[in-house]
Order: structure tokens, then C-alpha cells, then sequence
């Protein structure tokens, strides 16, 4: 809908500043590698970032927005169909023919809390349907973050009813809409990214288990780290443009290691004895369900991938058993911090220290 | 922040409001004051100083989200016949600043939306059928009146504003607003500029001062870049970083400096402490002497609650910090959380979805118009498309826990309680209640923690929890009615959990004597009793105790002895009892 110019006072002369790079990052090491790891396998199934205020949980996924490789849409669908997947498709791509195809920024599309429920799954296009009596359907939040991410913030904050409607889309892969008359099915898969302060509330457990690795972030306490933070992010407060430049060519290296680990990921050798690890690990640690092993399996791929390695080896599964299992383990739901430790003793019980 | 903040210098709350006119984005203002002439006064004194330009809005705690971030505008739509987006508060103060009145009775949900747009610096419309991002750029000043010691702004608020003060009650007489020198500040701002020693110096006091998170330093930057503007000096010097130290970080403090570090002329401290000289004699790295002047300053303005209340280690992180009952949306019949919508009549108290209901018109306005006698170009809304919100107000419970920490619970028992609060939370999580403890021993029962949804603060409370003394049950059950009578008037439910041994010790008074002491527990069980709360009595004594049981049959409460209780029996008769409470 198109905003009228008369009743809003200022139009969006805004430039919006460059996001912060994501290479320039201070720390956060486990925090990085996760974001990394979904834009490498988007099937991994989405990041959880929980900790303390005021370390950039937010910075890091608009960052990551920054650092993504574009893809390749077909030209003029509301959903960003995938020309290469034919599987996948909308109903107005699936029709069959020739199509042309654009490339475009991946979405990294924002949730914001305030958002009603038409917006999220869409809705019928108001405008049309008042002025030209038309029954046509306006795409929603869901249908942009479409291969792409679907961020929120402050996401134990997020309404009830606005949960309930990302739960099933987020596991089926498909927005499904019926209302006003209208009934229209389209694909809606995105990699779901939220963040939030365990502070302010609990997760349902219903929406954690849609989260495929869940990372915990701290200040860091180290000194110099510190005030080097500071210090970069005062400069990018100072002059955004500058800094951003002077980081575009780590931007540039990280932005290619996306790329050539997403060619590399079919390929990387997953071997029977480090799958047998991951079961191991997964039932010395009473995890529910498939779930976690699969997970920890396909981040430990995409690790390797990012490594440039084509063999998976245990130790990727350690760096990210940690991210994959947490908030799998069946658990005193409010002891986080020891679901940590378990998963390290764990690790050294399995794997020797 | 500890409730008694230490009211904040004149000269530096007259600073504080200097530096927010200079630099509304960076800096934020949080004025923990009770209304008066004292805080009028600041307001226009900031007011003054304020570009005419620029709005400086008022905005109530209660703001709906329609007005703060904007949605449909109702007579322009109508008029026009076609949807009329209408700015919310958050884009119509874009360049100016929000004034939140109230602050600590903000919501949540409210606070989580503001800070997620000074974070963007512009505002994320997804509502009413519109999909807007328009440029919010603003400066906030929160005027907290919390009293109470749960009372405050939500930390995602507090924690971005640079710039914490309290001010006294009496009137400030004020010098005359030196409008000039603001927009001089303004004009100069961007010029200023801070060396690598400043930021060093600014990282290492925060650190030292126990201060988290990484926004403290950054906002003492901006402030201190902002003094400097106003002093008219192109680079931070000494006095701007003393400055920031005392508004920005002494108020973050959570513990004291170091003492060898400490600056002699800290309020509180009645040693002298010994001379900074001294720590260079042991051979150690030099302390820079700026790290050392900010300190002092830091020290110099911290609360003297601080001073008095904390204990040196960790930092309590959130011990007492979030503002927890906020989680807690206020539900009533009108004013619950919406749920879709309903077609019906439009009546008294019912609010319109409006969307809504144009949708369900839309489709027949072709045919309407065309029946319609004088051919208008707006849109006909008949009663049937009338479309109503409909408010999910569930029934949201909280749980009272009220453990017995006294001597007589002795330390296996208080161990067992404890184990058992933790299977009851875990319950809790799943069913997304929220909980609130008490703790009592000693002379009187203590508020550990109030009604919050973080059950993550509830085990840190719990494990923290010490024991011995005596046991003055009538303090704590008088304590249960007063959480039970506030959670009712949010519109929860609530149930009490009590853990004890039954055998009181120590009388409403505080005063030690059994006979007086039972006496008091058994006439403020039958209170609760008439008030009607939903009681579970859990017996920690090692063989069921005869006192507990008649405690239990006079509060009205169900009586279970945590001998024969295991996880499942526990977790049963707390459901039972919130079934019985509905």
C-alpha cells in the first residue's frame, strides 16, 4: 500500500545507514559461527540468540543481512521464487513456461513486535478491493522473508496469537491463508533468527524447539576486547561510511567463504564413525527426538564447509555440539547455564578431553 | 538502581539536560523523581535549551500501540475512500525527543517497541494492512516516579538511556537557560572528537565499577563528546569524561572501585582511603591518572544505597534489577490481548477493527454503490460488516512461593524445599505462569523476588537463599495476602504455595515468644482463608507436624507433607489447586 505523502508530514528522505559489518564483530565467536553456519545450510533451521544487553545480538543479524551473497529470483514474483528449484514454487511461478530471472539482495526481513496478524500472513489488498472491487491478495512478512531470514527481536516478547502463526509456517515450509474470502497457499521457507534477554520472560517451549541451534551470548570480560568494541563501534557511530569501508575487504573474504561453502556442502564426507559420535553424544545426553542429531550433523557439515574441509571431522562436531544441543536437552527448562556444562562433560566423557 | 538514588547534584542535572538538548540520539535521559516543582523545573529548563523546531511530546505510559507506531487513519480513510496511513508518535518525533511520563509503568511490550526504534533509528509499521519504514530519530526522557523498590522503567528503556539521574524534592532555583551555548553545542557536536586514551580510560572505570554491558562506556563517550561541545573545546578533555563518570557510569555502578583505587572523598566511606600514590609504590602497572580522576568522580556521585546495600563479589545480576511485574500484561475484559476479530454489533466498550471491518465491506462496494441512491465515491459500511476486536484475556496465574528459611526448617529441610520450589517452577515454565517468592526467618518475611515471568531470577533467588533464625510465619502469611490482593487487581490468579514446618516462633511484631507467635499464624491464616486464596501448604518438617496441619485446615489450605511428596504428587496437588482457584 502505497503511503499517502498527505497526511504523513515527512517522506523517508532517510538514507539508512549501513548496517555494521559483520567482520568487524568483536568476539561473539559462537554467536558469528551460528549465523554463519544457517546462511551456509538454511535447512539447519534457524538461530536463537539469548543473553545479555548490550552485546550486539541485534547488530550481528543486520550485519549478517550486509554480508550475504544476492540470489537469483524470477522476475516480479511477490514471493522471490527460486528460477533453479522448480519444486518449490508459488502457484504463479509454478504455470510452467519460460521465466525471466533478477538478481536480488537475500531478505532479512524484521518482525517487529508491534506488527497485527495481517501484516505477518498477509492479507486482502484493501486498497484494491475499496477502490476497483477487486479480490486480490497483498503478501505479508512471511511471503518476503521467503529464502531469506525472518528476524525478531525481543522474541519472548512477541504476542501469543503472532507465535502461534509462525509455528506452523515455520515447520511446514507454507504460509496457508484463509480469510476475507480469500484461500491461497504459497511456499514461505526463511531461516528464523531471534533474539532475546532470558530476563525479560521465557520461550514457549513450542517456539525453542522451532530454533535449530540456539547460542548464548555474554559481555565480554576481558579488558582490552572491551575497549576495543568501543572503540570500533565509536568510530562507526562517528562516520558509518568510513568505517564501513575500511572493513569491505573482510567483508569481501567472508562473503566469498559463504559462497564456496554452500558449493562445497554436498560434497563434504560425512563418514559412519563420526555419525556414530553424534548418536553417541545425543544419547549420553538424552536429547528428544531425531532432531538434535540431525541438527548437529548438518551445522558440523556446514562447519567443515566454511573450514573449507571436505571431510567432517569430530572436531566440528565439537564446536558446535554446544549450539545444537542446549535447548534440546530434557532438563530443568530454567537451569541454563548447566545445560552448557553438561554438553562439555559430555564431550570429554565421549570424546576425551 | 537502588530505590533511594542519591538526588543528583544541581549543576550536574542542569548538565544532564544541557547535554540532551545537544545530542537527543546519543545520550537519553532517565529522571527518577516524584512530580513537582523540582521536575517541572528541569523539564523547562530542558525545554529552553530545546530547538524550537524540534517536537518534545509527552507520552503516556498507557499509549496503545496504534498511536505510538501508527496504523490507519480512520476519517481520512472514510473520506477518501481509499486506505490514509496516520504517523504514529514514535515517526512524528523524528529529530525531537519522547517525554515518557510514567516510565515505570510502561508495559513491556511498550518499552520493547521504543527501544527497537532508537536502536533503527526509524520505525517498523507492519499494521493495518500498511508496510511502512519512516525515519524515527529521537532523544528519550523518562520521569520515573517508582517508589517501591520493583518499581521501574523496563530495562530495555533504562539501559539505553546514558544519563541517569534522581532529583531532590525541593525546588531547583535555576540559573537562566543558556540557549546559545546548546545550539552552539549542536552546531560543534560532530566535530568533537575523543582520543584512544579517553576511551581507555572510560572502559577500564566501567569495568572496574562492575558495569556489564558495553553501552555504559559508549554512552559515557557520547556524553562526554556532548559536554565538550558545550564547553566549546573540539576535543574531550578531563572534566567531560569526570562528568560522564557521574552521570553515566556511577549510577550503572554494581559494585564499589577497588579500594586501593578508591577516591578519598567517596560519601560513604568513612576511611580515608589511602592515596593513589601508594599503589605505585607496590611495583604494580601505573594507573593512569585520568582512569584515576573518573573514578573518583564516579565514586564520588555513586548512590549511598549502593554504598550501604551491596555486598563485595559478583554482581548481583538481577537480583533486584528488572522491572518484573511489568512482564505481566495487565488483563481485564476490555483490555486484553487481541485475538483476531468477531462480527457483531458495535456496543459500549467493544472496540472496532476497524481494517477489519472495511475488508469485510470492500468486496461489496461495487454493488452497493450501484444500489446506493445518491451515487457517492466513498465507501458504504453496512452493520453487518461491522468487524470487533476480539480481547483473549486467558487466565493467567501466579504462584506465590513462600519458603520457610528459619532455623527450625533446618538446613537438610531448607535444602528439600528448595528442591521442591524448583520442581514446582519447572511446572510453572510449561504452564507460563508467573511466580513471586517470599522468604521469611528471622524477625520478619522478605519479598525475595516479586511476581515476574523470568523463572531463570526465581532459581538464582532460590539458590541463593540463606537460612537460620526464627520464624515468623504471621509476617509471611500477612505477606502472601499482599502479593495475592496486587496480582488479583492485575487480573491474574493467584495460588500460594507455602513451605513450613508450621511451628511459628516469632509474633507479627517481630517479636520473639511461641505462645503470641501461633497465636498471630493462626489469626492470619483465617484471613487468608476469607479472602478466598488458593493455599498449598507444604509440610518441610521430617515427621508431618500437628501445628502445620491445623495452619493448613485454617488458612483453607491443602496439606501435604514433603516426606511422602515426590515430583509427580507435588506438581499434582499445586494443579489441583489452581483448578480449584478458577
Amino acid at each position: 500500500m502505497p503511503y499517502d505523502a498527505a497526511h504523513a508530514a515527512r517522506p523517508a528522505a532517510l538514507a539508512r545507514r549501513a548496517p555494521f559489518p559483520f567482520a568487524a564483530i568483536v568476539g561473539q565467536e559462537e554467536m558469528k559461527r551460528a549465523l554463519l553456519i544457517a546462511a551456509v545450510d538454511p535447512s539447519i533451521g534457524g538461530v536463537l540468540v539469548f543473553g545479555d544487553r548490550g552485546t550486539g545480538k541485534s547488530t550481528a543479524v543486520r550485519a549478517l543481512a550486509a554480508l550475504l551473497p544476492p540470489m537469483k529470483v524470477v522476475q516480479g514474483c511477490a514471493y522471490g521464487c527460486d528460477p533453479a528449484a522448480p519444486a518449490g514454487l508459488c502457484a504463479a511461478c509454478s504455470g510452467g513456461g519460460p521465466v525471466r530471472t533478477a538478481t536480488v539482495p537475500v531478505p532479512v526481513v524484521d518482525l517487529p513486535l508491534g506488527a497485527t496478524e495481517d501484516r505477518v500472513v498477509g492479507a486482502l489488498d484493501i486498497e484494491r478491493a475499496l477502490g476497483e472491487g477487486v479480490k486480490a491478495f497483498e503478501p505479508g512478512l512471511l511471503a518476503r522473508a521467503h529464502r531469506g531470514f525472518l528476524y525478531i527481536d525481543e522474541v519472548n516478547l512477541l504476542e501469543d496469537h503472532l507465535v502461534d502463526l509462525l509455528l506452523d509456517v515455520a515447520a511446514s515450509g507454507e504460509n496457508v491463508v484463509e480469510r476475507e474470502g480469500i484461500s491461497i497457499r504459497h511456499p514461505a521457507r526463511f531461516v528464523l533468527v531471534g533474539s532475546g534477554n532470558p530476563e525479560e520472560g521465557e520461550l514457549r517451549p513450542q517456539l525453542l524447539d522451532r530454533f535449530g541451534l540456539s547460542v548464548e551470548v555474554r559481555t565480554p570480560e576481558d579488558l582490552p576486547a572491551r575497549i576495543e568494541v568501543v572503540k570500533r563501534r565509536d568510530a562507526y557511530e562517528r562516520d558509518a561510511e568510513g568505517f564501513v569501508a575500511t572493513w569491505r575487504k573482510a567483508e569481501a573474504r567472508l562473503r566469498r567463504q559463504i559462497v564456496a561453502a554452500r558449493a562445497r556442502l554436498a560434497e563434504v564426507a560425512v563418514g559412519d564413525a563420526v555419525l556414530e559420535r553424534a548418536a553417541r553424544l545425543c544419547m549420553a545426553l538424552g536429547t528428544d527426538g531425531l532432531r538434535g542429531e540431525l541438527t548437529l550433523v548438518r551445522a558440523a557439515r556446514a562447519l567443515a564447509a566454511l573450514d573449507g574441509e571436505a571431510v567432517l571431522r569430530e572436531a566440528h562436531l565439537r564446536a558446535v555440539a554446544a549450539s545444537a544441543l542446549r535447548h534440546r536437552l530434557r532438563r530443568n527448562p530454567l537451569d541454563e547455564t548447566g545445560s552448557t556444562a553438561r554438553i562439555e562433560r559430555a564431550l570429554g566423557e565421549l570424546f576425551g578431553a | 538502581m537502588p530505590g533511594g538514588a542519591l538526588p543528583s547534584p544541581l549543576p550536574d542535572a542542569l548538565a544532564a539536560a544541557a547535554i540532551f538538548a545537544t545530542d537527543p540520539v546519543g545520550t537519553g535521559v532517565l529522571l527518577r523523581a516524584g512530580p513537582g516543582p523540582a521536575r517541572e523545573r528541569w523539564l523547562a529548563w530542558l525545554r529552553a535549551l530545546w530547538p524550537e523546531e524540534a517536537p518534545l511530546r509527552r507520552v503516556p505510559a498507557g499509549v496503545p500501540d496504534d498511536r505510538l507506531l501508527g496504523g490507519l487513519d480512520l476519517a481520512a480513510t472514510l473520506a477518501a475512500g481509499r486506505p490514509v496511513a496516520e504517523r504514529g508518535i514514535l515517526a512524528a518525533c523524528d529529530g525531537g525527543a519522547l517525554v515518557l511520563a510514567m516510565s515505570e509503568r510502561l508495559p513491556s511490550a511498550t518499552a520493547g517497541r521504543i527501544a527497537a526504534a532508537m536502536d533503527a533509528g526509524e520505525v517498523a509499521v507492519q499494521r493495518d494492512g500498511m508496510d511502512l519504514r519512516l525515519p524515527s530519530r529521537f532523544g528519550v526522557v523518562a520521569l520515573d516516579e517508582g517508589l517501591a523498590e520493583d518499581e521501574h522503567t523496563p530495562r530495555p528503556i533504562a539501559e539505553r538511556l546514558a544519563m541517569h539521574l534522581a532529583l531532590a524534592a525541593d525546588a531547583l532555583p535555576l540559573p537562566a537557560a543558556a540557549a546559545a551555548a546548546a545550539a552552539a553545542g549542536r552546531a560543534r557536536l560532530d566535530a568533537v572528537a575523543a582520543d584512544a586514551p579517553a576511551v581507555d580510560a572510560v572502559c577500564t572505570v566501567a569495568a572496574a565499577l562492575g558495569i556489564a554491558s558495553l553501552r555504559a562506556p559508549l554512552q559515557a563517550l557520547r556524553v562526554a563528546r556532548a559536554a565538550a561541545a558545550l564547553a566549546g573545546r573540539d576535543r574531550v578533555e578531563e572534566p567531560d569524561l569526570a562528568l560522564a563518570a557521574r552521570l553515566v557510569l556511577a549510577p550503572r555502578a554494581t559494585r564499589l572501585p577497588p579500594a586501593e583505587t578508591a577516591a578519598p572523598d567517596a560519601p560513604a566511606d568513612p576511611d580515608p582511603a589511602p592515596a593513589a600514590g601508594e599503589r605505585r609504590a607496590d611495583g604494580e602497572a601505573d594507573p593512569a591518572p585520568l582512569e584515576e580522576l573518573l573514578l573518583a568522580a564516579a565514586a564520588a556521585a555513586l548512590p549511598a544505597g549502593l554504598l550501604a546495600g551491596l555486598r563485595p563479589g559478583p554482581a548481583p545480576r538481577g537480583a533486584r534489577s528488572a522491572a518484573g511485574r511489568a512482564g505481566g500484561a495487565r488483563r481485564t475484559l476490555w483490555r486484553g490481548r487481541p485475538a483476531g476479530t468477531r462480527p457483531g454489533p458495535l456496543r459500549g466498550g467493544d472496540r472496532l477493527a476497524l481494517v477489519e471491518t472495511l475488508r469485510a465491506a470492500a468486496p461489496w462496494q461495487a454493488l452497493r454503490r450501484l444500489e446506493a441512491a445518491t451515487p457517492a465515491r466513498r465507501v458504504i459500511v453496512r452493520r453487518e460488516d461491522v468487524r470487533l476486536v476480539r480481547l483473549k484475556a486467558p487466565a493467567q496465574t501466579t504462584t506465590i512461593f513462600a519458603v520457610d528459611a528459619s532455623g527450625s526448617a533446618a538446613l537438610a529441610r531448607l535444602a528439600e524445599a528448595k528442591g521442591a520450589v524448583e520442581l514446582l517452577l519447572a511446572d510453572c515454565y510449561v504452564r507460563r505462569d508467573t511466580v513471586a517468592l517470599i522468604a521469611f526467618r528471622g524477625a520478619a518475611a522478605e519479598l525475595v523476588l516479586p511476581p515476574t515471568g523470568s523463572l531463570a531470577r526465581a532459581r538464582r533467588c532460590l539458590a541463593g537463599l540463606p537460612g537460620g533464625g526464627g520464624t515468623p510465619l504471621a509476617a509471611a502469611l500477612d505477606m502472601i495476602a499482599g502479593v495475592a490482593d496486587g496480582v488479583a487487581r492485575k487480573g491474574r490468579t493467584p495460588v500460594a504455595v507455602l513451605l513450613t514446618d508450621g511451628r511459628a516462633n516469632v509474633a507479627r511484631d517481630g517479636t520473639p515468644g511461641r505462645a503470641r507467635a501461633e497465636q498471630d499464624a493462626l489469626d492470619a491464616a483465617r484471613r487468608l482463608r476469607a479472602a478466598g486464596l488458593a493455599c498449598l501448604l507444604i509440610d518441610t518438617a521430617a515427621r508431618p507436624q500437628a501445628a502445620a496441619e491445623r495452619l493448613a485446615r485454617e488458612m483453607g489450605a491443602r496439606y501435604l507433607a514433603l516426606p511422602h511428596a515426590d515430583a509427580a504428587a507435588l506438581s499434582r496437588a499445586v494443579r489441583a489447586g489452581i483448578e480449584a482457584a478458577r
